[in-house]
């Protein structure tokens, strides 16, 4: 909310300073956004009149004027404005002004002397058409200084409200607040009952009263809508961001700014029989004063005459009822419509009106009245013309219950003991009624609160009135309680460092992705859709994190990045109650960074699953499986715990080329949750006897995965076998067109005693039994 | 050892009769100088001091002397043997210091060189900075929870004393599933979904992804907020400061940090308030940063409204709390320089890499 400093301090003015009071009022709630000077400096600027303008002897765009500048006698001053007249009233820069960007002397223009310079709105900074001189009312006194005159050295002040405080969406609820913050008077605006001079009426009735508790409507007829709007009223709608347009709108624009009342204006002659307020009905429009055709929906609250919508109840008017400059006799409205009733129709049909968005916060209605007064007083004053009564259509307007505000509570809450005289005071100010019980504040709200309905209300006005600043920041005390500390589960971030660690560097993509990317790594993936994207490829919730890594690849790729290697933690959405947490990998090009050391090597499944063993602290179980976004060949899921936990495996040559990529990353995603599963550790007596290693050299079809082969012995080993390990995978030279070797080294040890020859060479050879019998694995020659 | 030259001194010895053993000293002290290497070297030993050596032979010849002589001449070829010996030694150092020389000279590298290895990689900034936040809070007792980020209304706006229609559901752009679900417009659920199922004393802080339908410089469409909640018998809007205003100081590591609380609104805390701090970028002086002000508005906290706590059961006359919310991207921005949000989620990995 815009407004200028000078019409609060007309309400209300306290011994402070611009930005005093700015920043008094930001420390009690209503923040101030901005303060801009209304006009730029500028100095030694007049109000004249030209006497006289006469082409230049030597240029036939130049005149020559006599300016009258409210001294004994006229100046001289040569102009090129092309609207420079004699009889013009217009502002002149004396000599020794400084105007933006200028300095005014006296100079010869084309021979001719000149003392000063007439402007333009443009040459002193200030809003309208440029092209030529600023043309000032008739009754502008001619001498007077310019800024005083147009009232320039003023302020714009811009608040943030928020949406709990409608009642300070005028100036009048300002002064008021101002005024309890401060402590100043305040002299709300003074409005006299109008006197009834016809006694026409429409006949208002409402249908809805649930929704409209409160509509009052009076007829003026006789008015002349194209009277000037007053300069001081202009200068304070201009000044708080509306644009003055015809007279009778104007009263009502300025009475919703003074009192924070929306009115409404309609063209009586264009309304057919009586109002009626109710729902709209289904099928029904409106042409709204913007121009825009609303849909109703029977949601949403119309004022109606005998042939439809006339207006959007406490949104917008209808453009064909609206008031014109032909307009003589009209029907002004000034209702209250329940918040419930407004709040969301505006933003539903795109719309967000100055009415709209105080109805939808509450607007007083104990000032209906007061505001047809007011509204009524200027139009008559204004635009002349003769009232009518007033009709009143009222039922089940809200009530303000009384709350009780107990003393101890708010010292509780605020950790602070608030005297309870200052609390009174502070109440009263914001026009609330209270009375003290000992212990106690019964405090009744005035009608202009919307917000004040419970006791916390209360206790925020009364903190916030002592000051926000005036409360102790004290280091809370509470009983030292030690946070537990799961050993066996393994902290995010202790799983982040493990990778950070690993050389992969953390990344966060969003969580919402192109569903293409998920369709094209998996066919069969149904990520959720958002019901208002902001883009296609931000329209549907992630169902893998690979998405996000490998488009992270490709930017980094187009950034000159040869190697990359990179990790996310985060949720995949599958529905409201699985959203379950993955860790998420990728590394592209080169194991290691380049380096004068060590032999180039592309990463492969293997550096990415020995990676994930390190993570892991174990052995990875990864099986031979399928998935559509990796290689057929190259491809595993990972088992923990009795179940799949992920998948890990190079990206499908498909993908490589959809990607754009010059080559495959290899990738995987698990959940992190089993990942962060530990085993607490648990000592067992290490044995004092001597281990016993023995090599065994299988030979096998080179199609059985060597985690077969170790499945079978882990399950046929003898007790005394500590470890079973592959140490080499041969195939080639020596070995038939479909075998390979696989080296295989057991070592066994007891805890009681030293294994004896025929011990070792039994538990050898119940493996090397089980490896033929059932992996059809022979030993080497 | 060269068995040939071996056979013809010794057949030099046998047509000798006893030679001076200052002579043969003399012969073997320029043999010893002379030998190059610690091979050489004991050849040479052989030669003079072997089982058939030179001075070897002169001492078994000893036996076939005049006893007056024995004693003078066994004297005279000891200490031959002796002065052979100490020399046999001298050279012996002197080749082996020479070896070791040589041995570590070859040995020699650029130490200059970097090093060699993998290389590591980075937390990313937001997380850097999630955990420090969490760090801070954890130090004095808050415990870390976490909720699911599609979120029901009730959770998202309800529970939190938001109701359909409020106008403060404006000041939450909120993205939609088809399902009719939303995404968090911020971490608050997970103060009611955590005051469900726990009972006061709470203190819990609640980090996580949130959502708003809103992108341009200042806003992505995803961002990172940490909840913090604090429900207790006695705790005032001062602990409230008091928590607030360490925090500050200790994230940016500055005792004199100024601090401010304004009054706001949020419908599920009341009294509201936003923090400001003075800014870190220009000590208070005015900059681009905050908006030549010399604030920074960085969170937002208040009193939890006891209508959030009727959602959860908790008894509003025997606990208190209150509760925050601030943005981790804009913590991160101020304490590390950042000036983009959008380049959080770029991801590019020279950005990232400062974080490293």
């Amino acid at each position: 909310m815009q407004f200028p400093e000078s019409w609060l301090r007309s309400l209300v003015n306290p011994a402070l300073d611009t930005a005093q009071l700015a920043h008094a009022v930001t420390m009690a709630g209503l923040e101030v956004e901005a303060l801009a000077p209304a006009a730029p400096p500028f100095s030694n600027v007049v109000v004249a009149e030209i006497l006289s303008a006469e082409k230049h002897p030597d240029a036939d765009r130049l005149r020559v004027c006599q300016v009258d500048v409210g001294e004994a006698s006229p100046v001289t001053i040569v102009c090129g404005a092309p609207n420079a007249a004699a009889g013009l009233k217009v502002p002149c820069a004396r000599p020794g002004a400084t105007l933006p960007g200028i300095e005014i002397k006296v100079a010869k223009v084309r021979g001719v002397e000149s003392f000063g310079m007439l402007c333009s709105t443009k040459e002193l900074g200030l809003e309208g058409a440029a092209d030529g001189l600023m043309v000032l009312d008739d009754d502008a006194p001619v001498g007077e200084d310019f800024r005083s005159w147009l009232n320039l050295d003023d302020t714009l002040i811009t608040l943030k409200l928020t949406p709990n405080r409608a009642d300070c969406l005028s100036m009048q609820g300002l002064a008021r607040e101002v005024g309890a913050i401060t402590g100043a008077e305040v002299r709300l605006p003074q409005v006299d009952e109008v006197v009834e001079r016809i006694q026409d009426t429409l006949p208002v009735q409402v249908a809805a009263a649930d929704a409209c508790p409160l509509y009052l409507g009076r007829v003026v007829r006789g008015i002349n809508a194209q009277a000037a709007t007053p300069r001081w009223m202009a200068e304070r709608l201009e000044r708080s961001g509306i644009r003055p347009l015809l007279a009778p709108v104007d009263i009502t624009n300025y009475v919703l700014l003074e009192l924070g009342q929306p009115m409404h204006a309609f063209a009586l002659s264009r309304l057919n029989g009586g109002i009626e307020v109710r729902l709209a009905r289904a099928g029904e429009t409106l042409e709204l004063l913007n121009g825009q055709t609303a849909e109703l929906a029977p949601d949403m609250l119309v004022i109606a005459d005998a042939a439809g919508p006339v207006a959007l109840a406490g949104i917008m008017g209808g453009l064909p009822t609206s008031v014109e400059r032909v307009t003589v006799d009209v029907f002004l409205e000034a209702a209250f419509f329940a918040p419930a009733a407004i709040a969301g129709r505006a933003r539903r049909l795109g719309l967000s009106t100055d009415s709209s968005h105080r109805f939808e916060r509450g607007v007083d209605f104990g000032a209906t009245r007061r505001a047809m007064e007011r509204a009524t007083q200027l139009l008559l004053e204004i635009c002349g013309g003769q009232a009518g009564p007033i009709t009143e259509a009222a039922a089940g307007l809200p009530t303000r219950e009384p709350i009780t505000l107990r003393l101890a509570r708010l010292a509780r809450v605020a950790g602070v003991a608030i005297d309870a005289d200052d609390v009174v005071r502070g109440l009263i100010a914001l026009g609330a009624g209270v009375e003290r019980q000992d212990d106690r504040l019964i405090v009744t709200p005035p009608s202009f609160r919307f917000d004040l309905t419970i006791e916390e209300d209360l206790i925020e006005e009364a903190v916030r009135l002592f000051g926000y600043d005036n409360i102790p920041a004290q280091p809370p005390a509470a009983p030292s309680r030690m946070l537990p500390q799961d050993e066996t589960v393994l902290a995010d971030d202790s799983l982040r460092q493990m990778l950070v660690d690993l050389d992969y560097q953390e990344v966060i993509t969003y969580s919402f992705v192109d569903p293409a990317w998920e369709t094209a790594l998996d066919a069969g993936a149904r990520p959720l859709p958002l019901a208002n994207p902001l883009a296609s490829q931000l329209s549907a919730m992630r169902t893998t994190l690979w998405g996000g890594l490998l488009e992270t690849l490709r930017h980094n790729l187009n950034r000159q990045q040869a190697r990359v290697r990179i990790f996310e933690l985060g949720r995949v959405y599958r529905s409201q109650t699985e959203q379950p947490m993955k860790l998420g990998g990728l590394a592209y090009g080169d194991v290691l960074p380049e380096q004068w050391g060590a032999a180039a090597r592309r990463v492969d499944f293997f550096d990415l699953k020995g990676d994930l063993e390190q993570v892991l602290g174990r052995a990875l179980d990864a099986r031979r499986g399928a998935h559509p976004a990796l290689h057929p060949g190259q491809c595993a899921e990972v088992w923990a715990d009795g179940r799949a936990i992920g998948w890990i495996g190079a990206l499908h040559p498909r993908l490589v080329q959809a990607f754009d990529l010059p080559s495959a990353p290899v990738l995987f995603e698990l959940d992190s949750e089993v990942l962060a599963q530990r085993r607490l550790p648990r000592h067992a007596t290490q044995s004092r006897f001597p281990s016993v290693r023995r090599d065994l050299a299988f030979v096998l079809d080179a199609h059985t995965p060597a985690g077969e082969l170790l499945a079978v012995l882990h399950d046929a080993a003898a007790d005394a076998v500590r470890a079973i390990d592959v140490f080499d995978d041969y195939r080639g030279k020596g070995m038939g067109e479909n075998q390979k070797s696989l080296a295989i080294r057991v070592v066994m040890q007891d805890t009681e005693r030293t294994l004896t020859d025929q011990e070792v060479e039994d538990a050898v050879q119940k493996l090397v039994d089980a490896a033929l019998r059932q992996c059809n694995a022979s030993l080497r020659a | 050892m060269n068995f040939v030259s071996f056979v013809d001194k010794f057949e030099i010895f046998q047509i000798t009769a006893m030679r001076n053993p200052n002579e043969i000293v003399a012969e073997a002290l320029a043999a010893i100088q002379g030998s190059a290497d610690l091979p050489a070297l004991e050849q040479v030993k052989a030669v003079y001091l072997g089982k058939s050596g030179q001075l070897t032979e002169l001492l078994k010849s000893l036996g076939a002397m005049p006893a007056d002589e024995r004693k003078t001449a066994g004297a005279r070829i000891n200490e031959a043997k002796q002065a052979v010996e100490v020399a046999l030694k001298d050279r012996r150092d002197t080749l082996q210091q020479a070896e070791l020389d040589r041995q570590l000279a070859a040995e020699t590298l650029d130490v200059t060189l970097p090093g060699r290895g993998a290389g590591r990689g980075g937390l990313h900034p937001v997380s850097r900075t999630l955990s420090r936040i969490q760090a801070l809070f954890r130090s004095i007792g808050f415990e870390v929870a976490t909720g699911p980020e599609i979120e029901t209304d009730f959770y998202n706006f309800t529970a939190l004393n938001i109701p359909e229609d409020h106008p403060a559901r404006a000041m939450h752009d909120t993205f939609y599933l088809q399902s009719g679900e939303l995404l968090r417009t911020h971490t608050s659920p997970v103060q009611v979904r955590y005051m469900q199922s726990h009972q006061p004393p709470l203190r819990i802080i609640a980090p996580g992804r949130v959502y708003r339908c809103d992108s341009d410089v200042t806003h992505t469409p995803m961002f990172h907020q940490i909840e913090g909640l604090w429900v207790d018998e006695s705790v005032s809007f001062a602990d409230l400061k008091g928590v607030l205003a360490d925090f500050m100081r200790n994230f940016f590591e500055r005792d004199d940090l100024p601090v401010r609380f304004r009054p706001s609104f949020f419908p599920f805390t009341e009294p509201s308030a936003e923090m400001d701090i003075g800014c870190v970028m220009c000590g208070g002086e005015g900059c681009r940063v905050c908006s030549h002000t010399g604030w920074l508005e960085v969170l937002g906290c208040g009193m939890v409204h006891p209508n959030v706590f009727k959602h959860v059961n908790i008894d509003t006359e025997r606990y208190v709390g209150f509760a925050f919310g601030l943005g981790v991207e804009r913590l991160a921005m101020l304490r590390y320089g950042v000036d983009d949000l959008r380049l959080f989620f770029e991801n590019d990995l020279r950005f990232l890499k400062q974080f490293n």
